[in-house]
């Protein structure tokens, strides 16, 4: 906390798959610059943060049926604009292959790799019905607005995406 | 411009010349230069802007036909 690095918070709220990348970008990007990095994942966001295989359980029915339409996972992650039916996200994924940009997977891992934070939302996680089961274990803390405020308000940059 | 190190991020985008400087940097002694090879032209602000935020000399970047050589001689 103290060892004088700046930092950077990034709220991400969105569940789709070019708002998280240009996130991912951002959080390598200043973790590169020798910057403290943590992005706090809430709402949508935690759809960036569930694992793609299996199922995710939850009880009562809204909850359950939630999961089923909304179950994210990387690889279920929408384009915001251009969606297509999922022609769109194809769409997008193979220009960037093709280009060899990095897939989000692999921009995950390199964030990490650079010590970036990945904070998952309780209150967003109780509404939704998710467990830490349904989550990737690279998530490294669950945690509230308070810790999210804590951080923010040493920040040099706090981004909203 | 002779440098210690060449690190290449040719067919790379940002942010992976980026990081993979950042990374790279740490296996240099202070003094020693870095040569990064990169052909997205981000780097052209990027590199310099990396350098004053993380306390490294910019030396400076060379073009060619597409291609850019960047140098970075580490000082901290």
């Amino acid at each position: 906390m103290t060892d004088g690095k700046e930092k950077v918070t990034l709220v991400v709220f969105s569940g789709e798959l070019d708002r998280a990348i240009a996130a991912f970008n951002i959080a390598i990007g200043a973790a590169s610059m020798d910057m403290e990095v943590s992005m706090f994942f809430t709402f949508w966001g935690l759809n960036v943060l569930k694992r793609n295989e299996g199922e995710i359980k939850s009880k009562g029915i809204l909850k359950r049926m939630l999961n089923l339409m909304n179950r994210g996972g990387t690889k279920r992650l929408p384009l915001s604009r251009f969606q297509m039916v999922g022609l769109g996200a194809w769409m997008m994924k193979r220009l960037m292959k093709d280009e060899n940009f990095p897939q989000i997977e692999e921009l995950m891992s390199e964030a990490k790799e650079l010590g970036v934070k990945f904070v998952a939302c309780t209150t967003s996680m109780g509404i939704m019905g998710l467990g830490k089961d349904a989550f990737i274990p690279e998530v490294d803390s669950y945690a509230g607005v308070a810790t999210y405020l804590a951080d923010a308000r040493e920040g040099s940059v706090n981004l909203f995406v | 411009m002779n440098a210690d190190v060449t690190l290449d991020c040719v067919g790379l985008y940002c942010p992976m010349p980026i990081s993979k400087t950042a990374k790279k940097i740490k296996e240099l002694d202070r003094g020693q230069v870095l040569e990064v090879l990169a052909d997205d032209e981000g780097i052209k602000e990027d590199m310099p802007a990396w350098c004053r935020v993380t306390g490294n000399e910019f030396l400076g970047i060379e073009e060619e036909s597409g291609q850019y050589k960047a140098y970075v001689r580490k000082s901290k």
